[in-house]
Parts: structure tokens; sequence; C-alpha cells
């Protein structure tokens, strides 16, 4: 599908952490088509430098509203240019374009920096039930089943404790958030990979889980940072093993993941080694997040050939990590 | 994906200005819901080596995939005035590994490697495709031999294909491409095997990477030539000094965009006056300005590429601007400015 030029009006433009802002624009035509995993490119400067269009997720989208959220880390010129817009400026976005993640019942969503934006897209719509499925009834009536509202849970992979910030992103959604770290300033020391295979295990029911999360999800605005936080995590544990009784012989119906290729690559291999079905959001240079200049080809299994902006940037896993 | 870098996916290229004090090259009136055929201008109508256009703006190839990408974007049979596909080669490439794009102060340097999937795959697969469209189709032809140029000339001789644009300056691979461009006998046996293995238009695509264009120009109008498409991309370098590594996989790629305009301008220049060949200029066109001054400075037809990269609905922008530039200075048709540039005045 193609995407549509909206010259967008900025609704919101803050900083949530020290490279790290959210942006609300108000884009009613690719809000009304967006789908969680799909991306905008965004052109900051209607000059020529930067030339270039920058390709950022949908961090959510509201289709009543209109609205699009971005989320974006500061790493050159163009996204600091993006810093210095005011709420009413316009910003010229290209969306929505590319591939989309395939919800399923029961999702580990595992978010690397600004790879969380999608993951926290996926938070946001849970509970949205615009996926109807029709049928014609015996009387010939058109009956609409609503599908059930999904579950997910959700690992956040980023440096140190001064970047929690991107699981308070989370508090909204009624998700229970992991955390990684790289200096284990919170959550576990390590990579999501690290506590994966805990997870995956103990949503089957197969062994009781350790792990404390961060975020409980339904107590919107608590941590379960520091002492304080202790009785918190005890009621944590409790609501997570009502939750993971009732899906215990299923587990996670799926891993999505966005991130650094690295991060991305090792969560693949855990997911296969379990047999949890996997998609990634590749991340890639791009020149025009069109399909027409190939910028940003890459090798497919069995010898194909994708382009990273129209056929993906969201693939199966063993589409693209195929000689891991 | 996710903006972890410079560069990458959802991330930022380094470059200046700001947001507010710069032209606005922008229009505020394109998206995809043309549900309604765009006009086609009678005063930008031309005729290009035979080939009737509807304007005098080609899809550069290498910029407009096979061209229905953009479909939704433009439309096709009346906003583009030809499309020159995706650089074909006898067998199919994936183009070079590693990082393809980068973008350079107001330009972009690729080192793609003529990804495509074939001249004999292409003719069965997505040319069918194509004919749904009201709009001329040159083939992009490129080959590692003077032979693969002749097996190119006859598979790409075929109904739907209203030219040849014949690709002798790619810089991006080892084997062929710009070799070819760079020598005026090696141009000219080019030309000459094209010419003797198709009826369709011949149009030599040529490099700017040379020392004495005019040289070449004359060899392959000498060898056939039915006409001239200049400039492709400069040889061009970007260097990361984080990691002291090229940005680019194939450490040189070809430049392009705004960056370009001038050295295109003038060697389209340079070979109008000394060259009596019809002439597609590109290099940095934007605007129907940049297609304007390239028109002055000699070429018949203009071509656009990067423009697209940046905004997918540019050539039809670009067609209206060029409308509206006839309109404002009284000109019935566009062709009026060809070669029309005054000598500079003291």
């Amino acid at each position: 599908m193609s995407g549509y030029v909206e010259m967008a009006r900025v609704l919101r433009n803050e900083q949530i952490g020290a490279d790290v802002w959210i942006m609300d624009l108000y884009a009613p035509k690719q809000a009304a088509e967006a789908e969680v995993g799909q991306f905008c490119n965004v052109r900051v400067t209607g000059g020529t430098a930067p030339l270039l269009r920058r390709p950022i997720s949908y961090a959510g989208f509201d289709k009543i509203e209109g609205t699009i959220t971005l989320l974006y880390r500061v790493v050159g010129t163009g996204t600091d240019m993006m810093t210095h817009l005011k709420e009413g400026d316009t910003l010229d976005c290209l969306g929505p374009l590319g591939s989309r993640f395939e919800m399923t019942d029961n999702m580990l969503l595992v978010g690397g920096g600004v790879g969380i934006a999608p993951m926290l897209c996926i938070a946001s719509k849970l509970n949205e039930i615009e996926d109807t499925t029709r049928y014609t009834n015996e009387e010939d009536e058109t009956v609409i089943k609503p599908v059930a509202a999904k579950k997910a849970t959700v690992v956040l992979g980023f440096r140190n404790e001064s970047e929690t910030f991107w699981a308070d992103l989370f508090k909204a959604y009624d998700v229970p958030v992991y955390v990684t770290t790289d200096d284990g300033s919170v959550g576990t020391k390590g990579f999501p990979t690290a506590i994966m295979p805990e997870l995956i295990q103990s949503e089957r029911g197969e062994i009781a889980r350790q792990l404390t999360p961060f975020l409980h999800g339904e107590a919107a605005g608590e941590h379960s940072v520091g002492a304080e936080a202790a009785a918190t995590a005890e009621n944590v544990v409790a609501a997570e093993s009502e939750s993971s009784e009732k899906v215990a012989s299923i587990g996670f119906t799926s891993v999505l993941t966005c991130g650094p290729t690295p991060m991305m690559k090792g969560v693949a291999k855990v997911a296969s080694e379990f047999s949890v079905p996997c998609q990634v959001s590749l991340e890639e240079r791009m020149g025009c997040g069109t399909g027409g200049c190939l910028g940003c080809g890459c090798d497919g299994r069995g010898g194909k050939r994708y382009k990273v902006c129209k056929d993906g940037p969201v693939f199966a896993a063993e589409e693209v990590f195929f000689n891991e | 994906m996710s903006n972890t870098s410079d560069t990458k996916m959802h991330a930022n290229h380094g470059a200046d200005a700001n947001l507010h004090g710069e032209k606005d090259y922008q229009t505020m009136d394109h998206s995809k819901d043309l549900n309604g055929k765009k006009p086609s201008y009678k005063d930008l109508a031309v005729e290009f080596c035979g080939i009737k256009m509807k304007n005098p703006i080609v899809a550069a190839s290498g910029t407009f995939g096979f061209g229905f990408e953009y479909a939704d974007y433009l439309d096709l049979s009346n906003e583009v005035g030809a499309i020159s596909v995706k650089g074909l080669t006898p067998t199919p490439r994936n183009g070079n590994p590693g990082t393809r794009i980068a973008e350079t102060p107001s330009g972009v340097l690729n080192c793609i490697g003529l990804e495509n999937p074939g001249a004999e795959a292409f003719v069965r697969d997505i040319l069918p495709e194509l004919k749904q469209y009201d709009v001329p189709i040159l083939a992009n032809i490129s080959a590692a031999d003077v032979e693969g140029y002749a097996f190119m000339a006859k598979t790409l001789s075929v109904p739907g294909i209203a030219g040849l644009e014949v690709n002798i300056s790619c810089p991006n691979v080892k084997n062929g491409g710009m070799a070819f461009g760079v020598c005026a006998e090696s141009a000219a046996a080019v030309c000459k095997t094209v010419r003797e293995n198709t009826n369709l238009p011949v149009i030599m695509k040529l490099s700017p990477n040379v020392t004495d264009i005019v040289e070449i120009a004359t060899a392959v109008k000498e060898a056939g030539a039915d006409g001239l498409c200049l400039i492709n991309t400069l040889l061009g370098m970007a260097i990361d000094i984080k990691t002291r590594r090229p940005v680019l996989g194939n450490l040189y790629g070809g430049l392009s965009g705004p960056a370009v305009k001038p050295v295109a301008l003038r060697l389209v220049h340079q070979v109008a006056q000394a060259i009596d060949l019809p002439i597609m200029g590109m290099g940095g066109i934007m605007t129907g300005t940049d297609a304007i001054e390239f028109m002055l400075a000699g070429a018949d037809i203009v071509s656009v590429g990067t423009a697209t990269m940046v905004d997918p609905c540019a050539i039809g922008n670009i067609a209206r601007e060029m409308h509206e530039y006839c309109e404002a200075s009284g000109l019935n048709h566009v062709s009026e400015v060809v070669g029309a540039l005054e000598p500079y005045r003291f």
C-alpha cells in the first residue's frame, strides 16, 4: 500500500529523556489507515538540507482523533531540527508506509532503545475491537463477532536507570513490563534475551515465574523500584499467577521485536528455540521509503530479495535471519 | 525498525539548515487520493527521438522502481512524460552488499549496484503490468561486455518499450558500466552494437566522470545514437570519522541531487553547444525552475530522479510548475525555451 503526503500539524513535542522526544501530530489520512509496525517518512525541511526523509515508526495513532504519535531519538541534524517544532507548526509526513506486525492473542513484545516505539503502539491497541469477524447466520442476518482483547507482556532493554522513561510510557496500558539494562541498575542486567526463556516457560506454566516486573500493568503508575515498592511487587506476583493460570497451557503465541539488529537476532533465536513464531522490524538506511530506489534491499530466505521499506520493515524472523 | 544511528531507519542524516528560514520547495496539495485523473498540459507535450510524451519529464532510472510503485502518488498516464525503468542487465543482480545509500549536503550518494531481476524476467513478468498505463517506457540497459549490450538490445526491443536508454555510466558496478562511458572508443562500440540490434530510439546515457564529455558525445553520435541523456551520477565518497570507515559498502558511490545541479547544467550546455542531437538533461532537478534552467541550457527534455526520493509526487508538481512558468511568461509551448539562453549581459 502507499502512503499520503500530509502537512501534519504538531499538537505536542516534548522531551522525555536525555535525547528522546515524543511528538503528537494531526495527520488524519494516515491515522485512519495506519497499522501497528508501520512508519511514516518525515521531511524535516522544505529545503534541500537535510535532503532525505527520516523514517520513524508510529508509537501510536488514533483513528478517531486523526492523530499519530512519533517517538524519536536525536541522532543527527534532522531529528535535532524536529525538536524545535512547536505546537501549531507543520511537519511533512508521508505515511503510512511498510508492512505491519500481525498481532496474536498473547504476545511477548521485546523492544530495545527507540525500537520500543512500535511495541508501545501494539500495547495501545490490545483492547481495540476493530478487528471483527462477520458471518451470516441461519436467519440470514449479518452477525459481527467481536474479537477478544489481546494480551501482551513487554520486555524492554535499555542502557541504565536514567532511561526508565521508556518503561513509564507503558503505564497507560494493561501490560506487565520487564526491564533489562546494560549495567543492571534497573531490572535484570543484560539484554532482553537473558529473561526471555523464563518468561516463555512460565507463561506456559512449565516453571514458576521468579522475575519481578518493573511495571505490573493494571496498577498504572506504580513502580517496583526501591523498598517502598516491595508491597506492590507482591501484588504483581499474585496478579501474574492468576493471569498465567488462564493461559497456562498456551503460552505466548508470538514474539514481536524491534530494536538493534544484534538484539533482534538474539530474540529471534530464543523464540525459535522455544518454537514461538517471531516477527522482527528491521532497521535499515532508506532512500525513498516508497520502493523506488532499492537503497534498503536485503536478502530473504531462498534467494529472495526484499525492500525493507515496502516488503518490510516487519518480517517473519526466519525470512530475513536465515543464516545465523 | 528504530532510529539508533544517523542515517539508519528512523534516524537522521546529518546536515545543516533551519526549519523555518529556507526557501520552501514543497507544495501542499499532493496526496495519493486521486481517483480522478490529473491534467496533462498541452503546452508541455513534446516528442523526443520520435517518442511522444505528455510532458518533458522522464522519471529517472533507479529512482522510480518499475513505475507502478508510484501509481498511487502520480497519475502515470498524464503526469509523467516517460518512465525509465530500473537499470536492467542480462542476468539477475542482487546489487552491492552493505550500506547502499548515504545522505550528503543537498545530495545523495548511492551504490545500489544495478539490483534487478534480469532483462528476460522484466519482459516476461513486469512489462505486461506496465501496459495498463499510457506512458512511454524506456528500458535502461547495462552489460559487462559489448556482446551483453547486443543481447540487451535484442531482448528489450519488444512491444511496450518506446526506447533504449543505454547506460554506459553506472559508477557502481565493477565490470562494464562506467568503464564504457569514459572512453570514446568503447562508448562508440557499445552504441554501434545497440544500434545494430534494435529499431528503437537509442539514447546514450553519459557519465560526467570524464575529461571531455563532448568527445564522448561526438563518438556516440557518429556511432548512430538518436539522443543523449546526461548526466549520470558523479563519483563520490562519504567517510564516518567515528569508525574511520567509508559509509558505503562499495567505498564509492554516485552523487545525485541538488548538489550536482551546477555541474550538470554546465555539461548539458557544453554538449548542446557542440552536438546536434536531442538531449535529456538531468542532475538535481527539484522544481519547475530547475527544469527550465536545463532547457535554457539546451536540454530538449529533462529527467527527475532524486526529487522523487524526497517527494513521491515531485514529477507532477514539477510539471505543473513548468506549465505555470509558460503561462506566466507568455509562452505557447515549453519548447520555446530550449537552448534559449542569452549571453551574459555586462
